[in-house]
């Protein structure tokens, strides 16, 4: 075994890392404003193309990958420092090198060799950019030029410093011994120019001039010795004369000479720095205190903490059930013990799904770069707006949301947002606008598509649905047309385009949030524009359930369908047949679904009004649901039947109760079908 | 091959090892490695599932996870059928999932060279020879072996899903 040398450990971490780089990157070109681009913004994807090239080029087995970011790194380097100025066909090839990278880290990490012919191209690409940009480089420099160039003259040190134009930082490394600190120094050399180093008892100070930002020169020191050793700090180095132990301070001498009023203060402080060099140190800060302050887990870690908490709570409440039998004055302690931890467990419970959350940005970030393409191949004006990036959203759900979501905002896109002429023509903004927003409302998220496009066309919906031999007529309300939309092979789209119009998509979308344990809802106003909302329970792996029993067996209805609970009266419940019942709430007639015969429970209650009627709401329809008794409410953690068995009609899935026993989890849309199926019997009598 | 007997002899690498259930009178054979534990039957403790073949008994909470108990003696359509303190649960670890058996109790794990295994015979429909092993013989005795993994995410089963269940 070589001692340590094995590299290939820290290759998934690299990849990691590439990846959120290029997301970042991706990010910021979008961000970015052609005529006026934000310096940082430059230096941003400056570091993150540095850093990877950096890391590619560490490992030494990802020639692409360097390659590649090298030649992007140069022409950023150009960018950054205002000689060159930047254009829309420059961010487009930017954001097509950004997707080469993207399939080259992929093809690194499932060890195969990335497509040679996307790297070459592409690789000639900025080669070409390179070329014509060197051509006119005696252009006049950007007149908001970038920090370091304009920010160098000014600085009392001109000389050195304005060939390599970086910032002088101080890297200042405690506890390292001679080999160590030999290393280092080589290593610093590499990165920039070491303006002069300090050693004394154990610490080694090194000030560097160096185009390398504060992270990086931390990220290579760390490589060598602790990251808690290294510190790394913006400043110019002391004047020669105010040093007396400096060893090597002959060559230190030699260039910190030529300054023309060397510092009259002893002690390291910092000069008078410009305030455009104070920015980039602060940040740098900021950043590290970022890094250290998150780890990162696999998430089927995470996985088993969730599952050993949920088998916490049942155990919790397990002994919540037996305890509620002893006599409270002679167990007082016990009792009080188990309330202490019951109110533990559910902060534990809290706590331990709240790392699950991920915010809504996660699914959102990915949208600006779908508006902008599909809006370029559409030929349309589309702005987007985003609104509660930061509403959290457990990870599981997070992911299965990103399809149905992005076939929305391509309908959206496709069909909904008008061609510049066309919305002239009616006197819009020639700018379409897609909004997507989610908030918190409950326990559930809202998530919301909405676009100012044409909405939908009742006539042509109309037309569709009849043709098809959908049951509908002109006297159809909105709202049921709508839920067409939803209906399999259900298109109205005049031609089919690859962005969407196949009419395959709307009834996944549903399906997929149905799926999710959610529902989705469409409004629209002729002209006016469109909006889908969906609505999602906040975590998969939790739910509030109301138990019920039929017979002798427990159920649990999710809560966020239950509205009430009654008593039905006889005088209430109308027979439309022998097996088919309408309960009469408040001038509503709603279906009766009796769970006893949904399930075939033997030994429950047959007579509605001895039963308790549950009005459960799914979607948009309403049906009351018989049961024997309620037993109480109780948050369940959910058990998925599928790992070890199957779906089971109008079944979502299992929980397991304090007595250790499973109860079933009624899906209540499977019931809201059946409820469907008796209502239109009803509308027929 | 001849000239490798010797070793065989002492080595028997070639022997599996199988877990001895009885269902009525007869004795079945079930791969050892296919098996996670055994328990004790307690119908208590199975949750009734609603429209679903008769053989399957409902599902039961298995130190946290949901596990499907399935009566293997209603499915091969054995008569006295009870549930008395022999009948245990195999707790099988299948390819992709866990799943429970009850059994009319288990007696055995035995070693069973290739020589004692013979091919199944066609037998009638309870049973179809495509989920059976063979025959294992050890003296008088005579064992059916099943090739539990395939019954169990036989389409017939109903254990697995099958494509678009409304």
């Amino acid at each position: 075994m070589s001692a340590g040398l094995d590299l290939s450990q820290f290759y998934e971490t690299f990849f990691d890392e590439a990846d959120e780089l290029l997301a970042d990157m991706e990010q910021t070109l979008l961000a970015m404003d052609i005529d006026q681009p934000d310096a940082d913004q430059l230096n941003a994807i400056f570091r993150a193309a540095h850093s990877i090239k950096g890391g590619a080029g560490t490992f030494g087995c990802f020639g692409h990958l360097a390659d590649t970011t090298h030649l992007l790194e140069n022409l950023l380097d150009a960018l950054r420092r205002g000689e060159m100025s930047l254009r829309k066909d420059m961010i487009d090839l930017f954001l097509e090198t950004k997707d080469v990278l993207t399939g080259q880290v992929a093809a690194y990490r499932n060890s195969e060799e990335p497509d040679q012919e996307a790297y070459e191209r592409i690789c000639a690409q900025l080669r070409q950019l390179a070329l014509e940009q060197g051509g006119k480089l005696p252009e006049t420099p950007q007149p908001a030029p970038v920090a370091p160039a304009a920010a160098v003259p000014a600085e009392p040190a001109p000389v050195a410093a304005a060939t390599t134009s970086g910032s002088p930082y101080r890297v200042r490394v405690t506890r390292i011994g001679d080999k160590d600190a030999e290393a280092l120094q080589a290593e610093m050399a590499l990165l920039g120019t070491v303006l002069r180093q300090e050693r004394a008892a154990e610490t080694l100070t090194i000030w560097l001039d160096t185009t390398a930002s504060a992270a990086d020169l931390e990220a290579v020191c760390c490589f060598i010795v602790d990251a808690m050793q290294v510190e790394v700090i913006s400043q110019q180095p002391p004047a020669a004369a105010a040093q007396p132990p400096a060893v090597e301070a002959a060559p230190v001498a030699a260039q910190a000479a030529p300054e023309p009023a060397a510092p009259a203060q002893a002690a390291p402080a910092r000069p008078a720095a410009p305030a455009k060099a104070e920015e980039p140190r602060q940040k740098a800060g900021e950043k590290s205190g970022k890094e250290s302050s998150t780890i990162r887990v696999g998430v089927e870690k995470v996985d088993q903490i969730i599952n050993l908490v949920g088998e916490l709570v049942i155990t919790q409440a397990m002994l919540v059930q037996t305890a509620s039998t002893l006599d409270p004055v002679l167990h007082d302690r016990l009792l009080n013990g188990i309330e202490q931890l019951e109110r533990n467990a559910r902060d534990l419970q809290e706590s331990v799904m709240s790392i699950r959350m991920m915010p809504m940005d996660y699914v959102f970030s990915r949208f600006p770069r779908v508006v902008r393409e599909s809006a370029a191949k559409l030929g349309k004006q589309i702005r987007l707006t985003t609104n509660g990036a930061a509403t959290e959203l457990d990870k599981s759900l997070i992911e299965r949301i990103i399809d149905p979501l992005t076939h929305l905002v391509r309908n959206s896109l496709d069909h909904g947002i008008e061609a510049p002429e066309k919305r002239i023509a009616v006197g819009k903004d020639p700018e379409g606008h897609l909004t997507l927003s989610a908030q918190h409302s409950g326990g559930q998220i809202v998530i919301e598509v909405t676009d100012d496009g044409s909405g939908l066309n009742r006539e042509r919906i109309l037309a569709k649905a009849m043709q098809q031999g959908f049951p509908v007529n002109e006297n159809t309300p909105d709202d049921e047309l709508w839920q067409l939309i939803f209906a399999p092979g259900f298109s109205t789209a005049e031609k089919v385009t690859d962005i969407s119009g196949r009419g395959v998509g709307m009834d996944v979308v549903r399906r997929n949030i149905q799926s999710l344990g959610g529902h989705i809802q469409l409004s629209s106003r002729a002209g006016k524009g469109t909006t889908t909302r969906i609505v999602l329970p906040l975590t998969l792996a939790i739910l509030d359930g109301m138990s019920v029993q039929v017979g002798e067996e427990i159920f649990i209805l999710p809560l966020t369908h239950v509205t009430e609970s009654m008593q039905p009266a006889p005088e209430q419940v109308h027979s439309v047949s022998e097996s088919e019942h309408l309960l009469h709430v408040r001038g509503e007639y709603l279906p009766i679904v009796a769970l006893h015969d949904v399930f075939s429970v033997d030994g429950a209650q047959k007579d509605i009004s001895r039963s308790i009627a549950v009005i459960m709401q799914a979607e948009d329809s309403r049906f009351a649901l018989l049961v024997d008794h309620l037993v109480g409410q109780q948050q369940v953690v959910v058990k998925n039947l599928e790992s070890n068995y199957r779906k089971i009609p109008g079944i979502s899935a299992a929980t397991i109760l304090g007595d250790g026993s499973v109860a079933l989890i009624v899906d209540v849309f499977a019931l809201t079908r059946m409820a469907r199926r008796k209502e239109a019997v009803a509308g027929a009598f | 091959m001849l000239h490798t007997d010797a070793n065989t002899e002492q080595v028997d690498d070639s022997g599996r090892e199988f877990l001895v259930f009885t269902l009525a009178n007869q004795e079945y054979g079930i791969d050892i490695l296919k098996v996670q534990e055994i328990r004790g039957y307690d119908s208590q403790s199975v949750t009734r599932i609603a429209n679903v073949p008769s053989f399957i008994k409902g599902v039961t909470n298995l130190r946290g996870i949901i596990v499907p108990i399935v009566d293997m003696r209603i499915r091969f359509n054995l008569e006295n059928v009870e549930y008395n303190q022999h009948t245990v649960v195999v707790i099988l670890n299948l390819e992709s999932r866990v799943v429970g058996v009850v059994v009319d109790g288990v007696s055995d794990v035995l070693m069973l060279r290739p020589s004692q295994i013979s091919a199944a015979p066609q037998f009638g429909t309870a049973l179809s020879t495509e989920y059976l092993t063979g025959i294992g013989t050890i003296g008088e005795r005579m064992l059916i072996l099943v090739d539990i993994e395939r019954l169990m995410t036989s389409q017939e089963m109903a254990l697995v899903e099958q494509a678009a269940v409304v």
